[in-house]
């Protein structure tokens, strides 16, 4: 073992060596460096203070709270009070004002478009698409087409009630299946031959489809097959599409119905989320 | 330094160095294994959280057996960015049935802790058979095979008497109704059963079964357990200031 007293020193370095040696070579006993040692001492007086001041221990009886108070959860919370603070202007500004005086008012629009292009990318984008484009199934909010209406308020309307979702207040009504509801495979064909001739140059005779669809589908589609915003039916004669558009998409259409469903977000979002996602919305090209 | 050369007592008697290592283990011990007998009152006090469905059960065994939490976090934590993006932060109570937790470490994809209700049935759907139907910059696989593959759900009651083991407060009655519960919850139009099942389960929602399927896929329940993530508690009668920490 080591004797201190008598420390052994290697003449060629001048560093002590550990004392042990095997056949004549020594083992240096290098001391840590001094800047390594002094932080690790800073260290260690460091986590004492830190037990003091912040929850450190835990013990049955529940965790060492700390002289400070702090506590993650109250930070957050604290956070959030300073950011709705922080906000609180221009969201003020926001519920007081309609839609229309936001929409005018160059400084209030400039935030809503802001405050909504960022509520929109969490919670309208994973349908809607990252810029509104949608896909199959979920609305395009960047074409000059609603099926709800593509005014302020009736973009507002369907954002806070959402559609099929179980408010009441809620857009309702699917496209039937006809396919059940009593037409035959060759009056559906014949519909859709009919649909598909209204938005493409067609030389084939569809007068028996038309004859279906004057007898079935102007109710909502209206004679002329516009469409009717206020059943979220939509315009048959143009070449937007929300569940596709060629003839066999139009057969699964007729056959089986359609109806998608949007949340209704009134019940998550606060007035002044929906108010901005209205505007950016508005905003995307498409509003009315 | 004498006081560091002292260890030559240890190096030179074994019974001493062996009382010695025995000390200090009992001490290591002490702080990393003590607390776990007290991790209840890291539990907060909430109402609303329930032990999954069956249904639910079977479809989180297979967000497992597909390795989900590879990718997604369930684990909103207290910090603004997350608050905002997600929701409230989590609760340790929110996970408090499960075993193993999902809380997961890596996000390649978001968190899902609170993607209950956040999107409809038909959404999950088309999200889970190509992402890149509604998401087309998503990198997550395909999981289409989970529609065509009817749910096996013949070893749930066993699953639930394990997690009973456990500590999930499954009654015999939940385990006895488990088959029905299954079907119940995939057929909404049977609202006897439902109601059943609701009283079992508080704020439990049944889902149609893909094409009002009698046999739910294995789609169906991943669904279920997908949109009962994070809305069990009533935050409205969450007591936040009591659970600061």
């Amino acid at each position: 073992m080591v004797d201190h007293k008598h420390q052994d020193i290697d003449a060629a370095t001048g560093t002590a060596t550990t004392g042990h040696e095997w056949d004549g070579i020594k083992e240096l006993n290098t001391p840590l460096p001094k800047w390594w040692l002094y932080v690790l001492y800073a260290c260690m007086i460091w986590s004492v203070g830190y037990w003091i001041l912040y929850p450190a221990i835990p013990l049955p009886g529940g965790e060492t709270k700390g002289i400070l108070g702090w506590s993650m959860r109250g930070a957050v919370t604290q956070d959030l009070a300073d950011l709705q603070a922080d906000r609180a202007p221009m969201v003020n500004e926001l519920n007081k004002s309609t839609l229309q005086q936001i929409a005018s008012d160059p400084k209030l629009a400039e935030f809503a478009r802001a405050y909504g292009h960022s509520a929109f990318g969490v919670n309208c984008a994973p349908c809607h698409g990252a810029n509104g484009q949608g896909s199959k199934g979920y609305p395009n909010l960047t074409a000059d087409r609603w099926l709800w209406g593509g005014s302020l308020d009736q973009i507002s309307a369907t954002i806070t009630h959402g559609a099929r979702y179980g408010d009441p207040d809620g857009h309702q009504g699917d496209m039937p299946a006809w396919g059940a509801q009593g037409l035959s495979k060759q009056q559906i064909d014949d519909v859709a031959n009919y649909v598909y001739s209204l938005s493409h140059k067609t030389t084939e005779d569809v007068s028996a489809g038309k004859k279906v669809f004057a007898d079935n589908c102007t109710p909502c589609h209206g004679a002329d097959a516009k469409g009717n915003p206020d059943m979220g039916a939509p315009n048959l004669t143009t070449r937007i599409w929300l569940y596709g558009g060629d003839k066999a998409d139009l057969v699964q259409t007729i056959t089986y119905g359609r109806g998608g469903h949007m949340p209704a977000w009134g019940a998550k979002l606060d007035p002044a989320t929906i108010k901005s996602l209205t505007v950016y919305v508005h905003s995307l090209g498409g509003g009315q | 330094m004498s006081l560091w050369n002292k260890h030559a007592i240890f190096e030179k008697n074994s019974i001493i160095l062996s009382v010695g290592i025995l000390i200090v283990v009992a001490i290591g011990g002490l702080v990393e294994i003590g607390p776990l007998f007290y991790l209840k009152n890291t539990i907060e006090t909430v109402g609303g959280v329930r032990p999954y469905t069956p249904l639910e059960l079977e479809g989180r065994d297979i967000y497992v057996r597909e390795g989900c939490y590879l990718c997604h976090s369930q684990m909103i934590r207290a910090l603004r960015d997350e608050v905002e993006r997600y929701g409230h932060y989590s609760l340790a109570a929110e996970s408090k049935y499960d075993h193993p937790f999902q809380w997961g470490s890596k996000r390649t994809g978001p968190d899902i802790a609170r993607i209950g209700g956040k999107y409809s049935d038909d959404w999950h759907r088309a999200h889970l058979n190509n992402p890149r139907a509604v998401v087309p910059g998503s990198v997550m696989p395909r999981y289409g095979f989970l529609a065509d593959s009817p749910l096996d759900y013949r070893h749930v009651r066993e699953k639930m008497k394990v997690l009973r083991v456990e500590g999930v407060p499954y009654t015999d009655e939940d385990i006895a109704q488990a088959d029905a519960d299954i079907k119940a919850q995939s057929s909404p139009d049977d609202t006897a059963a439902v109601d059943a099942l609701d009283k079992r389960y508080p704020k439990a929602v049944a889902h149609a079964a893909l094409g009002g399927a009698a046999t739910p896929t294995e789609q169906d329940a991943v669904v279920a357990y997908l949109q009962m993530l994070g809305t069990t508690v009533d935050f409205k009668l969450y007591d936040e200031k009591a659970n600061w920490r």
